[in-house]
C-alpha cells in the first residue's frame, strides 16, 4: 500500500479528476444525472485518495517532501515531473479535496443558468486537477503549467454561468492574472539561467527548475538581479492573492461568478498566490524577500484597512464578502511578510480558515440570491424570522469571519498580528509594530462591517416584497450536506488549532531556518 | 567538339536518397498535371487525393533520412540535408497535407480550377522544401521564387471576386518588391565576398572587413526582404488584405507554411551566412520584433473579422518568433537556444494556426462569413468546434496545457539565456504582448461561449470528413505537444546550424 501511494498517490490525486472529465466528455449532454453521478464519484475518489495520503503522511517528518515522485518530463530544459507534499502543502490540498465535492453536491439541484451540467461539472473537475497539481508541483515549470490550467475553467465559469456583467468580469479576471503570470514566467527563466548549475538526475551539471535544488543554487544570484526576479514573482503571486492595489479584479469576479465559482475562487484560488510566496518566492530568494518585506507588509496592511473600508461602503452582500477577502488575505500576507516561522504558520492557518469561512459565506450568499433574486442589502432583512436556520448559519459564519476566538478565523488573524511584533531577519521592528497596530485596528473594522451586514440582513422583519414569497424556504437537504462539513471544521479548528499548526510547523520552521535570516 | 565535351562530361555524383522527398513531390506534381490535362471533369476530384497521398509518401524518405542520421552535403555545400532541414521539410509536408485536407471541399464546391490548384500548392511546397536545405544565396533565391509565385496565384484563386484579386495583386506587388530589395542586397554581398555560398560568406564578412558599410547595407537589404515574407512590421501591410481576400485554405497555407519558409531562410542566413555580423542584425531584429509584436497585437484588438484577426495575430506571432534572433549573437550557446526555440515555435505554430483556420472554415460553411459576430452562440450548437477553437486560441495565447505555452516558454528561455538587459527587456515585451493578445483571443472565446447565436439560428454545422480529419490532427498535436513537450524536443534536439557546424 505504502509503495503504491509513494509512487502513484499524488499523481492519481492530480489526474483522477481529469480522467473523470474526459469520461464525461464522451457522454451525451442530455444524460444529466449520469454526469452528476460521475462528477461526484470522481471527486469522492479523490477524497479517498486524500484520506489515504493523510493517513500515511508522516506527521513527525512534515518538513520533508513525502510521496515524492521524480520523472523525466522535458529534458530539453531540465524540467522534470517533480511532485511531493510536505506540511505546507498538505492542509491546502486537503482543503481543495474537501471543497470540490461539496461544490458538486451544492450544485446538484441548482445549476446556474444556462444550466448545462455537463460542461459545468467538467470545468470543476479540470479546476480540481489544476489546483491539486499546483500544490503538489515541485518544479517551477510544472507549477506554472498547473497554475495556468486553473485559469481556463474559472474564466468560462464566470463568463458563461455568471451574473449580468459576467463578460467584463471574466475578461478582467483573466487579463489581470495572465499579466502576473507572464511576468512570473520571465522571472522563472531568469532564475533558471542566473542560478548556479547543479548536478542533474541524469548525470552531468546543468541549470534546474527544481524547487528543491533552487534555494541553494540561487545563492549565487547578485542581489540586484534577485530584487528584479522577486519583483516578477511578486506580480505573479500578488495579483492572484490579490494584494492591494491589484485587487480590483476580485470584487467583479466574485460578484459575477456563480456561487460555486465564488466558493472555489475564495477557498482555493486565492491561496495559489500566497502559497506561491511561501513555497517559491521566499525560500529561493530570501534576501530579496527581506528587502521586499517592508513593502509587502505595507501593501498588506493597506489591504486590510482599505478592504474593510470598502466593505462598509458596499450595498451588495456578495461584493461585501469579496472585499472582506481582500482584508483577510491582507492578514495572511502580513504574516508572510514578517518572515518568521510564527507568521508563516499563521498565514497557512489563515489560508485554510479563510477558505472554510469565506467559502461558507459565499455559499450562504448564493443561496440567498437564489431565493431573493437580489443581494441588495437594503432590500433584505428578517432572515432569522423567515429562514431561521440559514440566518443562524450566516451569523455563525460572520462571527467566524470577524475572528471570534473559538472559531477558525481567530487563529489565522491573531497570530499574524502578533508575529508582526517581532519580525524576522533584519526587518525594521518599529515599522512592523506600526503595521501590527494598524492591522489590529482592521479587526475592529471587520467586526463593524460583518455585524452591520448581519444586522441588516438577518434582524428585523422580512421586507414586504419577500414576506409571502413561496420561493423563500429554509436550508434544503443538499445545502445541509454541502455546508455541515465546513461548519464542523470551523469549530474543530477553532478549538483545536494545533491539528493544523502541528502539520505545518515542521515544514515552516525548516523553511525559515533554511532562509538563514537569523530570525 | 560536342562529342569531345560529352566524352569529358561526368555525371556529378548524385545522392538520390537525399533528394527523394523533392523527387516524389515533383512526380506527384507531374501526375496531377497530366491527370488534369488529359481527363475530363469527372475525374478532377482525384487530384486532391493524389496531392495528399503524394505529400504523405514524400514523408517516407524523410523518415528514412532521419533514421540514417548522417548529414548530407551536396553541390559543394550549397544544399545540405541535415536534421534541421529534415524537421522543417516534415513540417512543410505536414502543413501542406492539412491544407489539402482543408481545400478538398472548398475547392470542389466553389467552382474553382481543381487540378491547377493542387499543382500550385505542390509547386509551392517544393520551393519550401528546397528552402530548408538551401545554403547558398542563389538556391535560397530560387527556392523563394518557387514558393512565392504559385502563392501569388493561389491568393487570387477566387476569380471574379474583387477582394481576392486585390489579395493576389497586393501580395504579388509587395512580394516582387521585396524580392528586388533582397536580390540587390545579395548582389552587394556577392560583390564584396565573391561567393554565393553561405559558409563562404561567413568566412569573409567576419571582423576582417567589418567596417565596410557596404556589407551592412547588403545584410540589411537581404533581411528586409525576408521581413516582408514573414510580415514583420513595418513590412506587414500586405498580409491582412491578402489573408482576408484569399480563399481561406490558401490563407492558412500562407500564414503557416509560407511564413515558416521565410523564417527558415532567415535562420540559414543569420546562423550560417551573417553569423559574424551580429552587430548589424541584432539591433535591426530587436526593433523589428518589438514593433511587430506591439503593432500586430494592438491592431488585432480592433478587428471584427476572424480571418483578419488571425492575420494580425500571425503578425504578432512573427514578432515572438523573431525575438530570440535579437540576442542570438551573444554566444554559440545562446544561438543554439534561439535556433531551437524558433524551430519549436514554428512546429507548434503550424499546428495551432492551421487548426484555427480549419474551425473558421467549418463555421463559414454555415454562416458564409468570417465576421466574429457570426461565431455567437457556437458553443450551443457546435460544442465540438467550440472546444477545438478554444484549444487553438489558448495555444496561440500561450496558456498551458495547449502546446503554445511551451513554444512561448522556449522564447522566454532563449531571451533570458543571453543574460543581457536587452534580452530581458524583450522578454518583458513578449510577456506584456501575451497579455494584450489574450484580449482578442479571449473576446472570440467570449463570443463563442457566452453570446447568443445571431438571429437565433442554431442549426447544427455539418463538418465534412476532410475538415474533421484536419481538426483531429491539429487538436491532437496541439494537446500532445503541450502535455508532453519532450516529444517536440526529441525531434529538434539534434538540430545544429551554426556557422561553426554548417
Amino acid at each position: 500500500m505504502e509503495d503504491f501511494l509513494n509512487s502513484w498517490g499524488l499523481s492519481l490525486a492530480i489526474f483522477i479528476p481529469l480522467a473523470g472529465a474526459i469520461v464525461m466528455l464522451v457522454i451525451p449532454r442530455a444524460r444529466e444525472d449520469l454526469h452528476k453521478v460521475i462528477a461526484l464519484a470522481t471527486s469522492l475518489l479523490v477524497v479517498l485518495m486524500g484520506i489515504l495520503l493523510l493517513a500515511n503522511f508522516d506527521y513527525d517528518d512534515g518538513s520533508t517532501l513525502q510521496f515524492f515522485v521524480d520523472k523525466s518530463w522535458i529534458p530539453f530544459i531540465n524540467s522534470r515531473y517533480l511532485v511531493g507534499i510536505d506540511g505546507i502543502s498538505l492542509p491546502l490540498i486537503a482543503l481543495t479535496m474537501l471543497i470540490v465535492p461539496l461544490c458538486i453536491i451544492y450544485s446538484w439541484n441548482h445549476f446556474p443558468e444556462p444550466r448545462n451540467p455537463k460542461a459545468f461539472l467538467i470545468l470543476i473537475l479540470i479546476l480540481e486537477t489544476g489546483m491539486i497539481g499546483t500544490f503538489c508541483a515541485q518544479d517551477l515549470i510544472l507549477f506554472f503549467v498547473f497554475f495556468e490550467v486553473v485559469l481556463l475553467p474559472m474564466y468560462f465559469m464566470i463568463g458563461v454561468w455568471g451574473g449580468e456583467k459576467r463578460r467584463y468580469a471574466a475578461m478582467k479576471f483573466f487579463l489581470y492574472t495572465l499579466f502576473g503570470s507572464a511576468l512570473m514566467i520571465v522571472s522563472f527563466m531568469a532564475l533558471y539561467f542566473l542560478s548556479a548549475e547543479v548536478p542533474l538526475p541524469d548525470g552531468g551539471m546543468g541549470h534546474t527548475f527544481s524547487m528543491i535544488q533552487l534555494p541553494e543554487a540561487a545563492q549565487v544570484i547578485s542581489s540586484g538581479a534577485a530584487l528584479w526576479i522577486f519583483g516578477g514573482m511578486f506580480m505573479g503571486f500578488g495579483i492572484k492573492v490579490p494584494m492591494f492595489p491589484f485587487h480590483t479584479w476580485l470584487p467583479d469576479a466574485h460578484t459575477q461568478a456563480p456561487t460555486v465559482g465564488s466558493v472555489i475562487l475564495a477557498a482555493v484560488l486565492l491561496k495559489l498566490g500566497t502559497y506561491g510566496f511561501v513555497r517559491i518566492a521566499l525560500p529561493i530568494l530570501p534576501d530579496a524577500a527581506e528587502s521586499w518585506a517592508p513593502f509587502i507588509g505595507l501593501l498588506a496592511v493597506i489591504g486590510i484597512i482599505y478592504g474593510a473600508l470598502c466593505c462598509l461602503a458596499q450595498t451588495d452582500m456578495k461584493r461585501l464578502i469579496a472585499f472582506s477577502s481582500v482584508a483577510h488575505m491582507g492578514f495572511v500576507m502580513l504574516g508572510i511578510a514578517t518572515l518568521t516561522d510564527f507568521g508563516i504558520n499563521a498565514a497557512i492557518f489563515g489560508m485554510v480558515a479563510h477558505g472554510l469561512i469565506t467559502g461558507m459565506l459565499f455559499f450562504v450568499a448564493g443561496s440567498a440570491k437564489e431565493r431573493f433574486h437580489t443581494l441588495d442589502i437594503a432590500r433584505l432583512g428578517g432572515m432569522l424570522k423567515q429562514m431561521p436556520r440559514m440566518g443562524w448559519i450566516l451569523g455563525f459564519s460572520a462571527m467566524a469571519s470577524l475572528g471570534l476566538p473559538g472559531l477558525a478565523g481567530f487563529w489565522g488573524e491573531f497570530p499574524a498580528i502578533l508575529s508582526a511584533y517581532q519580525p524576522g531577519g533584519d526587518l525594521n521592528e518599529a515599522l512592523f509594530r506600526v503595521y501590527m497596530v494598524v492591522a489590529a485596528l482592521g479587526t475592529v473594522l471587520a467586526a463593524a462591517y460583518l455585524l452591520w451586514l448581519y444586522q441588516r440582513v438577518a434582524f428585523g422583519t422580512p421586507k414586504e416584497e419577500f414576506a409571502h414569497d413561496p420561493h423563500v424556504h429554509d436550508v434544503s437537504f443538499t445545502e445541509y450536506v454541502a455546508w455541515v462539513p465546513l461548519l464542523v471544521l470551523i469549530v474543530v479548528l477553532g478549538f483545536f488549532p494545533n491539528i493544523l499548526f502541528k502539520v505545518s510547523d515542521g515544514a515552516v520552521t525548516n523553511a525559515v531556518a533554511a532562509m538563514g535570516l537569523g530570525g | 567538339m560536342l562529342a569531345q565535351l560529352l566524352a569529358q562530361w561526368q555525371s556529378p555524383s548524385f545522392d538520390f536518397h537525399a533528394f527523394a522527398p523533392e523527387i516524389i513531390v515533383v512526380a506527384t506534381l507531374v501526375v496531377v498535371l497530366v491527370l488534369d490535362a488529359f481527363t475530363g471533369e469527372e475525374s478532377r476530384w482525384a487530384s486532391s487525393s493524389l496531392a495528399g497521398i503524394g505529400l504523405l509518401v514524400a514523408a517516407i524518405p524523410i523518415a528514412t533520412l532521419a533514421y540514417d542520421g548522417a548529414d548530407r552535403v551536396l553541390f559543394g555545400g550549397g544544399y545540405v540535408v541535415d536534421t534541421y532541414a529534415l524537421v522543417l521539410k516534415a513540417l512543410f509536408l505536414a502543413s501542406a497535407y492539412v491544407v489539402v485536407l482543408l481545400s478538398t471541399n472548398y475547392i470542389a464546391e466553389g467552382d474553382y480550377w481543381e487540378g491547377e490548384y493542387y499543382l500550385m500548392v505542390l509547386a509551392s511546397v517544393l520551393g519550401m522544401m528546397v528552402m530548408a536545405s538551401a545554403r547558398d544565396l542563389i538556391s535560397i533565391f530560387v527556392a523563394l521564387e518557387l514558393l512565392s509565385i504559385p502563392a501569388y496565384m493561389l491568393a487570387a484563386w477566387r476569380k471574379r471576386d474583387l477582394k481576392s484579386d486585390e489579395a493576389g495583386l497586393k501580395y504579388y506587388l509587395m512580394g516582387v518588391f521585396a524580392s528586388a530589395v533582397m536580390l540587390y542586397g545579395m548582389s552587394v554581398i556577392y560583390g564584396v565576398t565573391g561567393t554565393t555560398l553561405l559558409s563562404g560568406i561567413a568566412d569573409t564578412i567576419g571582423p576582417a572587413i567589418s567596417s565596410e558599410p557596404i556589407v551592412t547595407l547588403g545584410i540589411v537589404f537581404v533581411l528586409i526582404g525576408f521581413a516582408f515574407k514573414v510580415s514583420a512590421v513595418p513590412f506587414h501591410t500586405w498580409s491582412p488584405d491578402t489573408y482576408e481576400g484569399a480563399p481561406t485554405p490558401v490563407t492558412a497555407f500562407l500564414a503557416v507554411a509560407s511564413k515558416a519558409a521565410g523564417f527558415v531562410a532567415l535562420l540559414s542566413l543569420i546562423f550560417v551566412g551573417f553569423w559574424g555580423r551580429s552587430d548589424v542584425w541584432e539591433p535591426l531584429i530587436w526593433v523589428l520584433a518589438a514593433l511587430t509584436m506591439f503593432v500586430g497585437n494592438l491592431i488585432a484588438l480592433r478587428q471584427t473579422n476572424v480571418v483578419r484577426m488571425l492575420a494580425y495575430s500571425g503578425i504578432a506571432q512573427a514578432g515572438y518568433i523573431l525575438s530570440p534572433l535579437a540576442v542570438a549573437g551573444t554566444d554559440p550557446e545562446v544561438a543554439s537556444q534561439a535556433l531551437h526555440s524558433i524551430v519549436i515555435y514554428l512546429l507548434i505554430y503550424a499546428a495551432m494556426n492551421l487548426g484555427a483556420f480549419a474551425v473558421v472554415m467549418a463555421v463559414a460553411r454555415k454562416t458564409r462569413s468570417a465576421e466574429s459576430s457570426t461565431f455567437g452562440g457556437l458553443f450551443g450548437y457546435a460544442p465540438g468546434l467550440t472546444v477545438a477553437m478554444t484549444v487553438f486560441l489558448f495555444s496561440l495565447a500561450g496558456i498551458p496545457p495547449a502546446a503554445g505555452w511551451f513554444a512561448k516558454l522556449g522564447i522566454f528561455q532563449a531571451l533570458a539565456s543571453a543574460g543581457t538587459p536587452s534580452g530581458y527587456i524583450l522578454a518583458v515585451i513578449v510577456a506584456v504582448n501575451s497579455v494584450i493578445a489574450f484580449a482578442y483571443y479571449g473576446r472570440l472565446l467570449r463570443i463563442m461561449w457566452m453570446d447568443d447565436a445571431p438571429d437565433g439560428d442554431t442549426t447544427p454545422i455539418r463538418v465534412p470528413a476532410s475538415i474533421t480529419a484536419a481538426l483531429g490532427l491539429t487538436v491532437a498535436v496541439t494537446i500532445v505537444f503541450g502535455v508532453a513537450p519532450g516529444l517536440v524536443t526529441h525531434f529538434t534536439d539534434p538540430i545544429q546550424l551554426l556557422a561553426l557546424g554548417g
